[in-house]
């Protein structure tokens, strides 16, 4: 008997996805030379799967920010939030985010898995319902498990699945907490989300949204969907990450609940953690003032999103949603989609793969994230060795 | 604790069909990983349905300790019972 016994499953999937060459789930760039381009081996090879939506990862105002904080602020903090670890930068980070959304209340949290941990686990206990959209991200799945609360699953983006399991709880027998997303990172497919607050409202219920895929990438001035979809007072809870479009780590969590700042001494995750490097917020600082001010970033996202998705369902691939800047391409089985992403880094592209059970429908997919930093020449680079890569698996 | 009686075992076995790739004999004792090869996101997606059918709320957590088709049938059981 071995303690590792229990992953000889894993062991077999892991061997045989692996024998293609590469390792899907360890690739180590030796150099980034753009938001764009990765340097493997003194290849250059072209970054479709980096959640870099706005590309701001090299932005020079964004670099120096950070370099300056390092400067002022030293590399770490050395401790968390309720300690040594809160610094001028993460209250003015909190108070710009309040200030952007127009909500009473933001948190910064060390990362956006954090700030899902703490918000959802920090908010429901044992004796409330948590009511989950199927496809949620696991950083959510494992903050329900945390929390203690009954977790009730609907169907993926179906109000009247939501609808049917609010209808079967007493209202007053525990609080409930409704959880979907903006943009889904497998398929790249968005919330009805005024559906669903129109439901949690009528079932008395609070609304957290996570927009960690959709911040930066929906709404007039880039504060995801709910904005997009006009409403962003329908929500409770927003919470999202700096890694994303954001360009640094972290995450964060906005409210208009008058106790909301409470959780900052009930969340564990928040408490119990270091906080985010000063340079890290700066960061996120810097990237959050270019989204305000450069909404062309957004707009160039969505015409190299369109192009790619285009591209790809004009050569025949089955593509999971309506366009968006997460592109995912049906492959049929994890064997086959592993022999593509092999191929594809070969030709010199990276993608994520993304196999069952990390996956909604059992589907294999490579999934492709789009940056406003993109050019067409490389979307275009990217269709090309799609195809190329379709007649060889 | 309500017991799922044969009636109910029959027909989530039925409706368990769909997943039923190797076309095995669905009894109370078959376990939806070794026996059906199926994996926890399928095993939850399979409860929306049942959740649909007979108008009740299976909580994910009591799915931990289920492993086999009766102990399944035994959580429907007590969600209808209550």
């Amino acid at each position: 008997m071995d303690l590792f016994d229990k992953f000889n499953p894993i062991k077999e999937t892991y061997t045989a996805l692996t024998s293609g060459g590469g390792d899907p789930f360890g690739v180590a760039f030796d150099r980034i030379a753009s938001p764009t381009i990765g340097v493997i081996n003194n290849r250059e090879i072209v970054l479709a799967g980096t959640n870099n939506y706005l590309g701001l990862t090299f932005d020079d105002a964004v670099i120096a920010a950070g370099q300056e904080a390092l400067r002022t602020f030293g590399t770490g903090t050395t401790g968390s939030r309720i300690a040594n670890g809160t610094f001028g930068p993460h209250r003015l980070l909190e108070e710009e985010m309040a200030t952007h959304y127009g909500m009473s209340s933001a948190i910064v949290f060390t990362t956006g898995y954090q700030a899902n941990l703490s918000v959802v686990a920090g908010l429901a206990q044992k004796g409330d319902q948590i009511f989950i959209d199927a496809d949620c991200h696991a950083s959510i799945y494992d903050a329900c498990q945390l929390s203690g609360a009954e977790i009730i699953r609907f169907a993926h983006n179906d109000p009247t699945s939501l609808d049917r399991r609010l209808a079967r709880s007493d209202p007053n027998s525990s609080n409930k907490l409704v959880i979907v997303e903006g943009l889904y990172s497998m398929f790249g497919d968005v919330s009805p989300l005024a559906e669903f607050v129109e439901v949690k409202n009528r079932h008395k219920a609070y609304l957290m949204v996570d927009e960690a895929h959709s911040f930066g990438v929906f709404g007039d001035r880039g504060l995801g969907l709910a904005e997009a979809h006009g409403v962003l007072d329908g929500a409770d809870f927003l919470v999202g990450t700096f890694s994303k479009s954001l360009a640094g780590i972290g995450g964060f969590a906005v409210s208009n609940h008058p106790d909301f700042n409470f959780l900052r001494v009930a969340a564990r995750a928040y408490m119990f953690t270091a906080s985010s490097s000063a340079a890290s917020v700066e960061v996120t600082r810097a990237a959050l003032k270019a989204i305000a001010a450069r909404p062309e970033l957004r707009t160039h996202l969505w015409e190299n999103a369109r192009r790619l998705h285009a591209g790809l369902k004009a050569k025949g691939f089955g593509l999971m949603a309506e366009p968006s800047p997460v592109v995912a391409v049906d492959f049929g089985d994890p064997a086959r989609a592993a022999r593509a992403w092999n191929a594809l880094l070969q030709l010199g592209v990276y993608v994520n793969l993304a196999i069952p059970p990390g996956t909604p429908n059992s589907k294999s997919l490579l999934r492709c994230s789009v940056s406003a930093a993109h050019t067409s020449d490389q979307i275009d680079f990217v269709i090309n060795c799609f195809e190329k890569v379709a007649e060889l698996v | 604790m309500t017991v799922a009686d044969q009636d109910l075992i029959a027909e989530i076995s039925e409706m368990l069909s769909g997943l039923n790739k190797a076309g095995i004999e669905i009894t109370a004792d078959t376990d939806f990983n070794a026996d059906l090869n199926v994996d926890s996101v399928a095993v939850m997606d399979f409860v929306l349905t049942v959740e649909d059918r007979y108008d009740i709320s299976i909580p994910i957590n009591q799915l931990s300790e289920v492993n086999t088709v009766g102990q399944f049938a035994d959580v429907v059981a007590n969600a209808r019972a209550a």
